[in-house]
């Protein structure tokens, strides 16, 4: 089946304006992992014959790194540059898969002028299943397994977003599971703060090992996330403790539409 | 007549003293830049209420916690007999509420009696976990020194408050019965008084009893007087320092409105950039960021005197975790050092001495501010809402604005950001290729 990405230039030209736009990101457009949360998302997302369209080409970094570098100049530049093109197309509701974009968009644009309501993919997909939209398939792919859910700072602290994630969880045919550390106690993957990007300073450990072993620890089958670079952390935790044969690290985008068998 | 005299000097020198040095705190904490934190004042009051008076955030760690309320409840509940210590020193009364009082004063007093129990069981049990157990967010190498002595002097003091309040007690308990045939009543010390002072004359109990009288309200001005110079003046900050609490979501990083001046000027096509400031506009340039203690804001610098260096800051933060050298503890204890020792030059060389050390460099190192991942732990974490973090990203902005100093790959992700909209080497042309790949 081959996805229907809608561009807000091609949206514009029909005369139309999208419900949402999907602000899909860095990590989203062009890391090998996140683009299949993207398309599992874009699945979902035709699926329930949602209206929204992308900026493609037009979308640029929300900045984030940058803020969180240290970097306001170039944080700004970006803001702005993309509050002009988000106005341009008169945006009102954001849905994005990275909670680094979405606390940006949401928290930190509003001050230089752009303000949207920007919700989680979580948040979203748990709205479409409440209005009967979409359908889980029942004792599907999930059923018996263990699934624990590391909460991403900027969504769950930053941001207070905690329970839409675990919903959506608990609506397969699985146990949901929890670290010792979970929710506004979680432990970072060690990502965020734009350690993304850099080498981490001298330890005797890395966090990501640390997370992992957290999430290890709790026997789940797999390890539910709800952003990329999460995910890419602890893909390598769990590649670095050797298990990859038996734990997945997945989005939880990817859990709903293998659940409802897209 | 002499020790209404003796109590008065008390009474007034320490209460000068510790004005004198509450004001000094005042003017340095009025060093930081300005924010306002007046807002919404319904919520402040209601964070206030549940975060400090109820110490919610403390319950994520219940045994601490309840050993902590013990000892909270026992010091303000305490506060109703120190009124009528202070009155009975200044008319030179004895128990000067309990014919009023009658069968309440007997409550009252009981009451205190037996919190005051529980916060001596609570003080011996923090003695050992600082000393005896080693919990080891107490005994890490930032409190080497004078921290670790400083956490158990008020430990000590709070031993011999207590000390002082059953010796009072427990001798007028056994004066009142060799004078009127009657127990006061009171729960501990009707135990107590016979337990240790049974069998001594009237004028031995009496001494004995003007030793805890004396020996508690002198311990009560020494405390006061010590809190301005110890981590334990949260006692007093933990209150206005919750009602300045930041409301807006952890993950917003504050907007620098200086910037977005000059990123407006570079984006509008009309601007002249040649053009003078407008009349009666503030020309000294800010410094981006924060290099030293006057760049922070005053709330920032108001955390530095509320921490009580408790520590789950640290012992829940990432990197502190895997061994790097970043504790959030820290960063608030050396901005707390700094500002004291900035305030002081200010007072004793004038207000624009400078005395060639800085906060970021002299106190925190370049290596500590950058190993955080902002993931909002110990702000989490934090019982009375300090918050690290913007310390933290302040020392990184003064970094990266102002001296371009920052690792290679965090140049090279910038650059990135500039030249193709996103942190990795891609083109932007090829944002949408994920949408027609398999």
């Amino acid at each position: 089946m081959s996805l229907i990405v809608p561009t807000m230039a091609e949206m514009m030209a029909k005369g139309e304006s999208p419900e949402y736009l999907f602000w899909v990101g860095c990590s989203g457009s062009f890391d090998y992992r996140a683009k299949k949360i993207t398309k599992a998302l874009v699945k979902i997302l035709n699926e329930c014959k949602v209206s929204f369209a992308v900026l493609g080409t037009e979308e640029s970094c929300t900045g984030d790194p940058a803020k969180r570098a240290g970097n306001e100049f170039t944080f700004q530049m970006q803001a702005m540059m993309n509050i002009q093109v988000l106005d341009g197309y008169e945006v009102k509701k954001i849905v994005t898969a990275c909670p680094h974009c979405l606390n940006t968009l949401k928290n930190e644009y509003p001050e230089l002028g752009g303000t949207y309501e920007v919700i989680h993919h979580t948040q979203l997909i748990q709205e479409l299943i409440n209005q009967g939209k979409l359908t889980l398939k029942d004792g599907g792919t999930f059923k018996g397994k263990k699934i624990t859910f590391h909460d991403p700072c900027y969504l769950g602290r930053a941001n207070n977003i905690f329970e839409a994630p675990r919903n959506l969880i608990q609506k397969l045919d699985s146990e949901l599971v929890e670290m010792k550390n979970c929710k506004s106690k979680g432990l970072c993957c060690g990502a965020g703060g734009a350690q993304m990007f850099k080498e981490a300073e001298k330890g005797n450990k890395e966090i990501n090992v640390e997370r992992t072993e957290d999430a290890l620890e709790t026997k789940a089958d797999i390890i539910a996330t709800g952003c990329p670079f999460c995910n890419t952390m602890m893909t390598d935790g769990v590649k670095l403790a050797e298990k990859e044969s038996s734990v997945e690290v997945l989005d939880v985008a990817e859990l709903i539409a293998q659940a409802a068998d897209l | 007549m002499l020790s209404t005299i003796l109590f008065l000097i008390l009474l007034i020198g320490g209460i000068g003293f510790f004005g004198w040095n509450v004001m000094k705190m005042r003017s340095n904490i009025n060093l930081g830049r300005g924010i306002n934190r007046t807002d919404n004042r319904k919520e402040r009051w209601k964070t206030m209420t549940l975060v400090a008076l109820g110490q919610k955030k403390m319950f994520s760690r219940p045994i601490p916690a309840l050993l902590h309320l013990a000892i909270y409840a026992a010091f303000v509940i305490t506060q109703i007999e120190l009124i009528e210590i202070f009155i009975d020193g200044i008319v030179g009364s004895h128990r000067m509420f309990r014919e009023s009082l009658g069968g309440f004063y007997t409550f009252i007093i009981s009451f205190i009696e037996i919190l005051s129990v529980l916060a001596l069981i609570a003080t011996f049990a923090f003695l050992s976990r600082r000393n005896l157990i080693k919990v080891p967010r107490l005994n890490m190498k930032e409190m080497n020194g004078w921290p670790k002595m400083d956490g158990n002097m008020i430990l000590f003091m709070e031993l011999i408050l207590v000390t002082c309040i059953f010796t009072m007690n427990g001798a007028d308990e056994m004066m009142h019965i060799a004078e009127t045939g009657q127990s006061y009543g009171f729960t501990i010390s009707s135990f107590i008084g016979p337990l240790f002072f049974d069998g001594l004359s009237i004028d031995t109990l009496h001494v004995i009893e003007r030793i805890g009288w004396w020996g508690h309200i002198i311990m009560v001005f020494t405390f006061l007087n010590y809190l301005p110079y110890s981590k334990h003046f949260h006692i007093l900050l933990a209150f206005p320092n919750t009602w300045y609490s930041n409301l807006e979501a952890k993950g917003k990083f504050t907007n620098m409105e200086s910037v977005t001046n000059e990123v407006k000027l570079m984006m509008d096509p009309n601007a002249d950039p040649y053009a003078a400031p407008p009349e009666g506009a503030d020309v000294t340039p800010q410094r981006f960021g924060a290099k030293d203690v006057t760049d922070l804001t005053w709330k920032n610098l108001m955390d530095s005197y509320t921490c009580t260096e408790c520590g789950r800051c640290t012992s829940s933060c990432p990197a502190n975790i895997t061994g790097k050298l970043l504790s959030p503890r820290k960063i608030m204890m050396a901005t707390r050092d700094r500002l004291v020792e900035v305030g002081d030059n200010k007072r004793k060389n004038g207000a624009d001495f400078e005395d060639g050390k800085s906060l970021l460099f002299d106190y925190i190192s370049e290596e500590e501010i950058w190993a955080c991942t902002s993931c909002n732990a110990c702000v989490e974490e934090c019982p009375i809402n300090i918050d690290p973090l913007s310390i933290i990203i302040d020392l990184r902005r003064y970094l990266v604005m102002e001296e371009s100093k920052m690792p290679t790959e965090i140049a090279g992700m910038t650059t990135n950001i500039e030249n193709n909209g996103a942190p990795w080497q891609f083109s932007p042309s090829d944002r949408l290729n994920w949408a027609n790949e398999d």
